[in-house]
């Protein structure tokens, strides 16, 4: 059972969990075996990028048919409520497909760690091209080099017009952006000064984006006069800055510490891990592969204290069932809403720190609704919801949204009758646990299982008691 | 179903009797609401304009820059030669004439954001413009109040159907819900009920997360039952708007005559994001507002409970001074914001109207910080301490 337990813990902590449909073929793998397997079909799968089609902001974006410099044509007051507009259900769209993929995917490790990369390098921009290629981004690097990853974001659109980069200029240089890429991208707080913000800001100036969402410079907004970052003087651009910061140990650190919160455990962090493997980062210039091969191998991460402690976020939660009982949305845009009651949804994080988690996700009335959910999807039950709305994309055109619908579904529960077989009557409600919940000794109290479950028939005793045991605190936990 | 009926047809006195044993344990009376004090935050969701709420109507440079959209002094609720409400806000206007009204002009926090989202976020938590917080005020008002575990979550309660950042705690939440028959309804189930019930003694090792959600369980179902419960009690009557608004305030008062232990309660309206057609917008939200406050400070004030309540009105952030092209006004920065209430120890306008003369890039700069306005709520009125709260000395006014 242990055996289980770790591959499933691998399975959840570097990916969206097992899928029932071929849990078999992982269940006969070692840990060692299941990695390799984890990592082989995440770096061979090539990147498709996702990409919404929409042939009107394709042209009022990148000029399709139109000779005009790109560099400098502005777009109109009605054009921007054209793209904002469009933007709104073209997030949307991507919203689905992305999760789509992450839930499908064989390449769970490539999507779990862009999911990751998505919370780090949060951007709010209401620009839907902008963050499908910021998401392109995070997705091809999610797996490569932490420096080019960083170098990367930092010339996107989607970020650097969230941290108003655009308005840095030589004669009013603007902080945001550089104060988050220290304080959040890499440093952390208490690393540099205030100083240090001023200083790298200057060297920022005139980075900036062009309609299209390339990355533009500016050299006559740039000041190009000597500056000191941490230390170090010199005619800095971004460039030089982001490379003092990869210097810096404490960037290591706080990548390791963060990505440990991800992967391991968010609560108890054992700073001398933290140090080794942040050594582990550096020695091997920022690859991510060898800093996860470090941690996947190691034989702490399958230690109980790492084990089933973590509070799934709201996509992992749905993104982990729609793998264990096959959901399909018969209108996928519902799980936008219920990414919104529970408090994540994709390409809106909370700011540019990303979503907090932990504990952070749960109070009484989002706790109610998450053991409600495996419910309303069995059963088509009632979704009524109102969600809060978004003044910064709605800009006040929009109406209160009053949602009053079935969350229609089919779930295929048949993969999960074939690993549970009739055989097993009685063991059901233990083994189903085995699989469904992430805790060493799971004990579900099975006379309140049995009475609510219904046991006339196998198909009907698997699906209820799955259902039962995805209604329950436990099955928040990873 | 049963259930429902069943609660609906017995004495109250009762009605806790019925309860499974888990939940009576956690149904003892608790430290909710030590002094009696009842805050009522009314979030004006998308930036509402302070300068046409209580418009400066003796401003001439007000009257340039709105050339448009400026409240004409004659229809304005005149209170004083230099101040006068928007002409749909009668119900503050009288409440202003009984004394029960403080207006605090230019309020706000240095490096104002303009973005939604984020400025929200920072009168959410209570934090300076260039930190990021995950617990709201209200939250750690909870987490003050009753240290590692309030007897229930209904200290403080939000009327929506999720809970915003600003009632989230380290230690405690606050509870939202549309009303208490909708929150009893996601909550009743027997399966959960039995659920709980089996797992109230289950002692989770250490800190593992598995026994907070086992008590968020629980807290869920008991609060449920708990507000279903005093709902019943008393429905409070009165000349309530066929809104949301409308439905929310009602509520709010039927649970505070049946007193409820919460102590706070939060609401939202909108969106005051105002940047087109400004005026026709904000007055309908406006009428909707006023007349939910009125019949909200009728059934109070006929019940005498108004002395103890305390209305307090805000926005993420106020508006340009100057208006668009598109007889709208775009984001700014200082606002204004009300105090409705019986308990008032000073009312009226408490400081200047803002002068427009003095303008940071277009925009109304702060004079008072809202964390200051804070921990005067904390201190003066819920009576906690309020640099507990809020992290720091803000120093406190004296209106409450």
């Amino acid at each position: 059972m242990t055996h289980q337990l770790h591959i499933q813990h691998l399975l959840w902590r570097f990916g969206f969990g097992p899928k029932a449909a071929d849990w078999a073929k992982w269940q006969t793998l070692t840990p060692a075996a299941a990695w390799a397997n984890l990592r082989k079909t995440a770096l061979q799968t090539p990147v498709e990028p996702l990409i919404i089609a929409d042939s009107v902001l394709d042209g009022l974006l990148k000029g399709i048919g139109e000779t005009v410099d790109m560099e400098r044509r502005e777009l109109s007051k009605e054009e921007k409520k054209e793209v904002r507009q469009r933007s709104r259900s073209g997030l949307q769209r991507l919203n689905l497909q992305w999760t789509d993929t992450m839930t499908h995917s064989g390449a769970q490790l490539r999507e779990k760690m862009a999911f990751f990369w998505h919370g780090h390098f949060a951007s709010r921009n209401i620009n839907v091209l902008y963050q499908q290629q910021l998401l392109h981004v995070v997705r091809t690097h999610a797996l490569g080099n932490f420096g080019a990853l960083l170098t990367e974001v930092s010339k996107s659109a989607a970020m650097l017009s969230f941290l108003n980069n655009q308005q840095n200029k030589k004669k009013k240089p603007n902080e945001n952006f550089a104060r988050e890429v220290m304080e959040l991208f890499t440093l952390g707080r208490g690393q540099y000064t205030e100083t240090d913000v001023k200083e790298a800001a200057r060297a920022f100036t005139g980075w900036g984006h062009k309609l299209d969402g390339t990355f533009a410079f500016r050299k006559i907004w740039h000041d190009d006069d000597n500056k000191t970052v941490l230390g170090q003087t010199g005619r800095w651009d971004g460039d030089d800055v982001l490379r003092i910061l990869l210097e810096q140990p404490a960037t290591a650190r706080w990548m390791v510490r963060k990505l440990y919160r991800f992967l391991v455990n968010d609560t108890q962090i054992p700073e001398q891990r933290v140090a080794e493997l942040a050594a582990i980062f550096r020695k091997n210039n920022y690859e991510i592969m060898p800093l996860l091969d470090a941690i996947a191998q190691s034989a702490w991460f399958y230690e109980d204290q790492n084990i089933g402690r973590k509070i799934k976020s709201p996509v992992e939660l749905w993104v982990g069932m729609c793998r264990q009982l096959n959901v399909q949305l018969e209108q996928p845009d519902h799980q936008i809403l219920l990414q919104n009651a529970l408090g994540q949804v994709l390409f809106y994080p909370p700011n540019v720190a990303g979503w907090p988690g932990g504990r952070n996700w749960i109070d009484a009335t989002s706790l109610l609704l998450r053991l409600r959910i495996p419910q309303m999807v069995a059963a088509n039950g009632d979704f009524d919801l109102n969600t809060k709305d978004d003044d910064d994309q709605l800009m006040g055109e929009g109406k209160k949204s009053a949602l009053r619908r079935k969350l229609a579904a089919t779930v295929d529960f048949s993969a999960l009758e074939r690993l549970f077989p009739k055989a097993n009557a009685s063991a059901l409600p233990l083994d189903m646990a085995r699989f469904l919940w992430q805790l060493p000794t799971p004990t579900p109290p099975t006379e309140v299982l049995r009475r609510h479950t219904d046991t006339s028939n196998h198909p009907q005793q698997v699906r209820s008691t799955a259902i039962q045991l995805m209604a329950t605190p436990e099955y928040q936990l990873c | 179903m049963q259930r429902r009926s069943f609660l609906k047809n017995i004495p109250l006195a009762s009605a806790s009797l019925w309860l499974p044993r888990f939940l009576q344990a956690q149904a003892q009376p608790g430290l909710l609401r030590p002094n009696g004090k009842i805050l009522v935050m009314l979030q004006l969701s998308g930036g509402n304009d302070g300068l046409n709420t209580l418009a400066p109507i003796s401003n001439d440079i007000y009257y340039r820059e709105r050339p448009r959209i400026a409240i004409d002094p004659k229809e304005a609720l005149r209170l004083t030669e230099h101040a006068g409400l928007h002409p749909s806000l009668t119900a503050l206007r009288s409440l202003y004439d009984k004394g029960h009204l403080a207006v605090l002009n230019s309020v706000g926090y240095p490096n104002p954001d303009r973005s939604h989202f984020r400025s929200m976020d920072i009168w959410h938590t209570g934090s300076p413009a260039d930190e990021y917080w995950s617990q709201g005020w209200l939250g750690r008002y909870l987490d003050a109040q009753c240290g590692e575990q309030c007897p229930r979550a209904t200290g403080a309660l939000e009327i929506d159907d999720t809970l915003g950042l600003a009632l989230k705690g380290a230690q405690n939440n606050g509870l939202a819900l549309q009303n208490p028959q909708r929150l009893y309804e996601m909550a009743h189930s027997a399966y959960f009920e039995d659920y709980a019930a089996a797992t109230a003694n289950t002692t989770a090792p250490d800190d593992h997360p598995v026994g907070y959600l086992y008590k968020t369980m629980r807290d869920a179902l008991s609060s449920a039952d708990y507000l279903l419960e005093r709902s019943k009690a008393k429905t409070a009557r009165g000349n309530y708007p066929d809104s949301e608004l409308g439905r929310h305030f009602q509520t709010i008062a039927s649970l505070i005559l049946a007193d409820a232990d919460t102590s706070v309660y939060y609401v939202s309206h909108g969106s005051f994001d105002t940047h087109v057609n400004q005026q026709g917008q904000q007055k309908r939200l406006f009428e909707d507002m006023n007349q939910a406050l009125e019949a909200f400070a009728a059934t109070l004030q006929e019940q005498g409970r108004w002395q103890d309540v305390l209305v307090v009105t805000f926005s993420e952030f106020g508006r340009r001074v100057a208006q668009n092209a598109s007889n709208g006004t775009d984001h700014g920065a200082a606002n204004l914001m009300f105090f409705a209430g019986g308990g008032l120890k000073k009312s009226g306008i408490l400081n200047g109207m803002p002068d427009l003369s003095q303008l940071t890039d277009g925009d109304l700069p702060y004079d008072i910080d809202f964390r200051r306005v804070y921990a005067t709520l904390l201190e003066n009125w819920l009576g906690v301490d309020a640099k507990a709260v809020l992290g720091g000395e803000f120093g406190r006014l004296g209106f409450v």
